[in-house]
């Protein structure tokens, strides 16, 4: 199908550069342990409490969380806030004002009208357009993390990865310029600056604000924002996988009388063929 | 149905019934009395869970369909943020509805080969092959459709190389291709028109293949089944009646089929989906991989074998052609592969093919195996691997039902049961 593409045919030249100088090829990202794997896995309460932290103090300058609302923030499952510590967090958010009963959305001076936020309201973007967001990153454009972790092949641990992969670039590599190294992006030349640094945030719980500590953090809070319903997905299945194994057990004995039933047993007595069938 | 109907009403009503409309009749000669062959084994409990699959894709897909916008502003989003954040179990009736694709196409590869093996497609049951050839194409175009829907970039990308198949035609006649092209588009490129009518589309196939599996059971019901011997019924002692033994029988395998989906569904949703999905289409980025859903890879290898775009085409529909052919390409006597020592292992090759191209298709196009200090592109490989597809119907199932020797048949279907008794 290559040959539709002459697109992809660059970007696959591209990579064959990248792999005669080898420093390209990203390395795999490092495999973790995270709460919420496994049939049994939960989101760390504390871990997605940390990492909102994290997302509003670091990630939101440049970051959009478009589809996550402040009432997730106290939703079954999230990161367990109170209703009221919710509509607090709502409150703190500025969002561009309906039109008001002069039907006006800027002041005298021209600035925006605005209003706080409610649990109704999803996290304000950082920047107005794609456009404004490119101009104050370089012409890089930062992703909306709403579906981030099931948007990259690797999931919680690329994101981590990525997060904790600002290393010092190996001898030779040249560096692109108003790019940073990253070991594990693609090309390992990355637009975004490293965000996270030791104390970048100072945590309530009290937990070290160590940048590991602060990208497992922010890994949790993602992967919940991506998958929200993640632990009622968990719970609902371990009923239903319990039902169909009773279910599959039980059929499994009517299927074994009905074909194999004993002489007891009228259906396999009446079976046409069998030496007891009736005329 | 076959032979005489067996149903006698009992009651006042089912009577007067029955003289105007004979529906309980139906249903008691297709699904009660039917006698079916008493050897079927477990791979023949897969038209149920298919049947099942269908009422599930369709129900899922109607109540989907109420919360889904098809427009490609907000498509996207009704799919990520309203179905799978604020529907009342959204996220569930979608992962059901996505993971059901797959589980529909593994369930009806099981069927397909299942066919193969045991002859199934040979007179008396040509049409239904025929049908089932055909309920395929449909499966194959609605899954097709359905993926688009999210409007992904697999879904925006996906939609884009294969609509531009269609533009190979024009090596035949200027523009023609292109013209196609624009024409199924609705536009001079994939967007708001394509997705619109794909949306239709993927509403209205569904019930297409519901009316083709009607008359693909009806089809099966005239001369019965085939069964793993394949031989004839010779008479009521060979049969037992479809309930209670293949109610309970297809209950008890549909019932496991559908804990490996709930599996699935619950435990590992994104299994078979393609993170690039969950990015929101762009038509100004091209993803460094355009690979379509694992159940079409075997043909995507085969596209991808020929280096030139109208033949790779050509290729392609040839493939799904030829399946047409099969109740005349063989020439056995015989039907099922259990007495046929030579078509058995070629069978098996056969599958393992199928497997070999569907896992060139999931790689790169440049991608190659290195053994030691040799370099094997992967291309020669589906190439080698569309070879045997074609030669196995073309060549070796003529060739082979002239020359084959095959093991001597039982004498009836109760016979061999009895003997083991």
């Amino acid at each position: 199908m290559r040959f539709a593409f002459p697109l992809a045919g660059v970007v696959l030249s591209l990579m064959g550069i990248a792999v005669a100088q080898d420093l390209s090829q990203p390395v795999p990202p490092k495999p973790m342990n995270w709460s919420f794997e496994g049939p049994f896995g939960t989101y760390d309460r504390g871990a997605l409490q940390r990492g909102f932290q994290v997302y509003k103090e670091v990630c939101s300058a440049c970051h959009s969380l478009n589809m996550v609302a402040f009432s997730d923030l106290a939703a079954p499952g999230g990161p367990g806030f109170s209703e009221a510590q919710a509509k607090v967090i709502a409150a703190g958010y500025k969002i561009p004002a309906e039109p008001n009963d002069r039907g006006e959305i800027f002041d005298a001076n021209g600035n925006r009208l605005t209003r706080p936020g409610v649990l109704a309201d999803h996290f304000p973007p950082p920047f107005a357009n794609e456009q404004a967001a490119r101009a104050a990153n370089g012409g890089a454009l930062p992703p909306d993390l709403s579906l981030i972790v099931k948007a990259r092949e690797g999931g919680p641990d690329y994101v981590y990865s990525i997060l904790t992969g600002f290393v010092k670039p190996p001898h030779g590599f040249k560096v692109q310029e108003g790019k940073y190294y990253n070991e594990h992006f693609a090309g390992r030349n990355i637009s975004m600056p490293p965000p996270l640094n030791n104390g970048s945030v100072t945590f309530s719980d009290g937990t070290p604000s160590t940048i590991d500590n602060e990208a497992r953090s922010i890994v949790t809070f993602l992967a919940w924002a991506s998958e929200p319903n993640l632990e009622a997905r968990h719970s609902i299945g371990l009923q239903v996988i319990a039902f169909l194994v009773l279910l599959c057990g039980l059929l499994f004995l009517s299927y074994r009388r009905i074909w194999h039933g004993g002489r007891q047993d009228a259906a396999a007595r009446d079976r046409p063929g069998s030496t007891t069938e009736k005329h | 149905m076959a032979g005489q109907s067996t149903y006698v009403p009992k009651t006042g009503f089912t009577r007067w019934l029955d003289a105007r409309l004979p529906i309980l009749r139906l249903v008691s000669d297709t699904l009660t009395t039917y006698p079916t062959p008493k050897n079927l084994n477990f791979w023949y409990t897969f038209g149920g869970i298919l049947a099942f699959m269908l009422g599930v894709q369709i129900v899922t897909g109607i109540v989907l369909a109420m919360h889904y916008v098809p427009s490609a502003d907000l498509a996207f989003q009704s799919v990520e943020q309203r179905i799978m954040r604020e529907v009342n179990y959204g996220w569930l009736i979608r992962y059901i509805h996505a993971n059901g694709a797959s589980m529909f196409f593994l369930a009806v590869y099981i069927h397909i080969f299942r066919g193969l093996y045991y002859g199934s497609y040979k007179a008396p049951r040509e049409v239904i092959w025929l049908l089932g050839v055909l309920i395929y194409i449909l499966m194959m175009a609605t899954a097709f459709f359905g993926y688009v829907l999210p409007w992904g970039q697999m879904s925006f990308w996906g939609a884009t190389v294969i609509t531009s198949l269609f533009s190979a035609l024009d090596q035949v006649i200027p523009h023609l291709g292109s013209a196609i092209t624009t024409w199924l588009w609705g536009d001079f490129a994939v967007g708001d028109a394509t997705l619109n009518r794909f949306f239709s589309l993927h509403y209205l196939v569904p019930f297409i293949i519901a009316g083709v599996v009607a008359l693909h059971i009806w089809a099966l019901h005239v001369p019965g089944n085939n069964n793993p011997l394949g031989i004839d019924v010779k008479g009521p002692q060979d049969t037992v009646p479809f309930h209670p033994y293949y109610t309970v029988k297809d209950a008890f395998y549909l019932a496991l089929f559908v804990l490996v989906y709930a599996a699935i569904v619950f435990y590992a949703p994104n299994f078979f989906g393609n993170p690039d999905n969950y990015i929101q289409a762009n038509p100004l980025v091209t993803p460094t991989d355009i690979v379509p859903e694992w159940y079409l890879l075997p043909f995507y290898a085969m596209l991808r074998s020929v280096p030139q775009k109208l033949i790779g085409v050509l290729v392609l529909v040839a493939s799904l052609a030829t399946l047409v052919f099969v109740p005349w390409l063989d020439t056995s006597k015989t039907r099922s592969c259990r007495f046929r020592p030579i078509m058995k292992q070629l069978f098996w090759l056969f599958a393992a093919d199928c497997v070999l191209l569907g896992y060139v298709g999931a790689q790169t196009a440049d991608a190659a195996w290195h053994l030691g200090d040799i370099t094997l592109p992967l291309v020669w490989l589906a190439r080698l691997g569309t070879l045997y597809y074609f030669a196995f119907f073309w060549v070796l199932m003529p060739l082979i039902g002239w020359f084959e020797r095959a093991k001597p048949l039982p004498e009836s279907i109760a016979q061999p049961v009895l003997a083991k008794v």
